[in-house]
């Protein structure tokens, strides 16, 4: 288990339980001891989690062991087909799609993995999708609705990869025509924030009919490292950016960029992943279950509508 | 110049200009080459030693591309808030009233109508000179608004980028225009209505991410920058020094990126010949 500075008491008092647990079989007299231990983790945990600020919560949406796309593919979905490749280069491992079944109906899913390895990460590069993984999307998409399968795709990504590849195969054009196709797509569409929601490689995958997010994810324009070497020439300013940008899911839907925030377990996703599925869940089916009953055309409407709303201006 | 923009208020902005003896005299940062400034002025701000490509203020492009008496603004009067309460070294609000006071203009985007060659089109253009072309809420609704005029009078729609991307201090609302000016983008494909997409020195960030690069037909001037991230940003990234000409214009043209490279002089007349094939 990967841990956080800040989670660092807990995790060892919750090491210290587990060792007590094991050594203590059959010793008597221990077990007091034991629950004394726990009830302090417990008020430990509250306190640690009640007030984090801006920079935790931002760490949490990044925490090593958070959920990514394939753990909700796999706790959430069945019978899951992947589907490969754009047709025209190459098939990128940072967005992974296909078909799987949601509570019976089968439902299109694309979303960022940046991968748990040292070795997967590279493979999928943290989850920074090249020109190809955006087309892979597009492809998915529309083969989604020409099918009429609804689409639901998961924001997991610091960003679209900024290289030179990317560059040379059009990565501005990718991402440009991604939000072109989904902006007309007649099915529904819902998008989930997971984890990191980083800007326009984010957003690709983000013009949605209704976009959630889970309470310790993000949604910005530029990483806040990024924003602090453009602003203040140093990208360890990274926290005193976070704090302006105003990228937690709570400031998103102040915003009225989102539509929901899904609570996650006491602590963050990580700390209890079959219940951050059950909650992530439970949302999809009450908001596919409202788009479904809309028309083709009125799910076009609304999503333009919704978009279109969007800003702030005098 | 019937337009009501002169062409001395419409010269690039940022240019160095100097006194020589008597005459205003500016010296090309391309070539070296020193010449009267009026010389730049009527050559449309292209060097007339080297052709190197200076920029045109959205005044002059507009006078550049439109038949005189023909243009009429929409949408002048948008102004940008400060949703965030975003202050680096100066707060939003401070600085969008420095860059008024300095541009003479509300936001980074000059957006109407007008005719070229007779023809009834939509125009809009970046101001670099605003912040540095930022795309922040106001410029986002401009961009929609004219994309949504072009299909709702089924007109061509022309749209000139010169923007470093998404402005930082709207935060993710800014993020959100590249959304919204695409889905209006689609509402002008659905109209069928074209688009004509000139990208000019520097496209890059949010904007070269969202309509820019999806004209029907996407025309670039010589030696532009245009590309998703910054060059700082990928030499960063990747830990190497990028080819000589990566990004530029003609390695966008080389990679399939754009349809044309098209010189300042020649603009016009492409975008009205390529209109005629289109719509004529
Ligand atoms: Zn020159």
């Amino acid at each position: 288990m990967a841990h956080l500075e800040f989670e660092k008491p807990l995790v060892e008092l919750e090491a210290r339980i587990r060792e007590l647990k094991t050594a203590s079989q059959g010793v008597e007299g221990i077990d007091a001891e034991i629950a004394e231990l726990e009830a302090r983790a417990e008020r430990l945990q509250r306190e640690l989690y009640e007030d984090l600020g801006v920079w935790e919560k931002v760490q949490l949406s990044r925490h090593p062991d958070r959920p990514y796309f394939l753990d909700y593919l796999e706790a959430i979905f069945e019978d899951f087909v992947e589907l490969h490749g754009d047709r025209s280069f190459a098939d990128d491992p940072a967005i992974v799609a296909g078909f799987a079944t949601f509570e019976g109906r089968s439902v299109a899913v694309i979303g960022h993995q940046k991968g748990r390895t040292t070795k997967e990460k590279l493979k999928r590069n943290f989850g920074m999708a090249h020109p190809e993984g955006y087309r892979k999307a597009c492809r998915l998409m529309e083969l989604a609705d020409r099918f009429s399968r609804p689409v639901l795709t998961f924001i997991d990504t610091p960003g679209a990869y900024p290289g030179l590849g990317a560059e040379e195969r059009g990565q501005s054009e990718a991402i440009g025509h991604s939000l072109l196709v989904m902006a007309r797509l007649r099915v529904p569409v819902i998008a989930t924030v997971i984890g990191e929601g980083g800007s326009g490689g984010a957003l690709a995958l983000g013009v949605a009919n209704r976009v959630l997010m889970l309470q310790y994810s993000t949604y910005s324009v530029i990483t806040p490292e990024g924003c602090a070497s453009i602003l203040w020439r140093d990208g360890t300013m990274g926290p005193a950016a976070a704090e302006q940008l105003r990228m937690l899911a709570s400031n998103a839907k102040d915003l009225g960029v989102v539509d929901d925030v899904i609570e996650e377990p006491v602590g963050g996703a990580h700390r209890d992943r079959s219940l951050a599925a059950r909650n992530l869940a439970d949302r999809l089916r009450v908001h596919l279950a409202e788009l479904e009953a809309m028309s083709a055309e009125q799910r076009v409407e609304d999503r333009y509508a919704k978009f279109r709303a969007m800003g702030r201006i005098a | 110049m019937a337009n009501g923009f002169t062409r001395n208020k419409a010269s690039g902005d940022g240019v160095p200009k100097r006194t020589l003896g008597e005459g205003v005299f500016r010296r090309c940062d391309a070539c070296g080459v020193t010449a009267k400034a009026e010389e730049f002025v009527t050559n449309l701000e292209v060097c007339p030693a080297c052709g190197h490509h200076f920029r045109l203020s959205a005044e002059g492009w507009i006078d550049l591309l439109l038949d005189p008496g023909t243009w009429e603004e929409h949408d002048a009067g948008l102004h940008a808030v400060d949703p965030l309460g975003f202050v680096d070294s100066k707060p939003y609000a401070a600085r969008l009233v420095a860059s008024r006071k300095k541009t003479g203009v509300a936001d980074a985007f000059l957006s109407g109508a007008g005719a070229l060659n007779g023809k009834a089109v939509q125009l809009g253009a970046f101001m670099f000179r605003f912040m540095g072309g930022s795309m922040g809420s106001v410029v986002g609704e401009k961009i929609a608004r004219l994309f949504e005029r072009g299909a709702e009078r089924r007109e061509p729609v022309i749209l000139l980028s010169s923007s470093g991307g998404a402005r930082m201090q709207e935060g993710v609302l800014s993020l959100m225009q590249m959304a919204k000016t695409v889905a209006a983008l689609g509402r002008l494909r659905e109209a069928g209505a074209p688009f004509i997409s000139v990208l000019l020195h520097p496209t890059t960030g949010g904007v070269a991410a969202s309509f820019a690069l999806l004209g029907d037909v996407n025309l670039a001037e010589p030696n532009a920058l245009i590309g998703f991230a910054g060059p700082r940003v990928i030499e960063q990234t990747i830990r190497q020094t990028l080819p000589e000409g990566f990004q530029r214009a003609e390695y966008l043209l080389e990679h399939g990126m754009i349809d044309r490279i098209v010189p300042r002089r020649e603009m016009r007349a492409t975008i009205a010949r390529v209109l005629e094939h289109l719509v004529g």
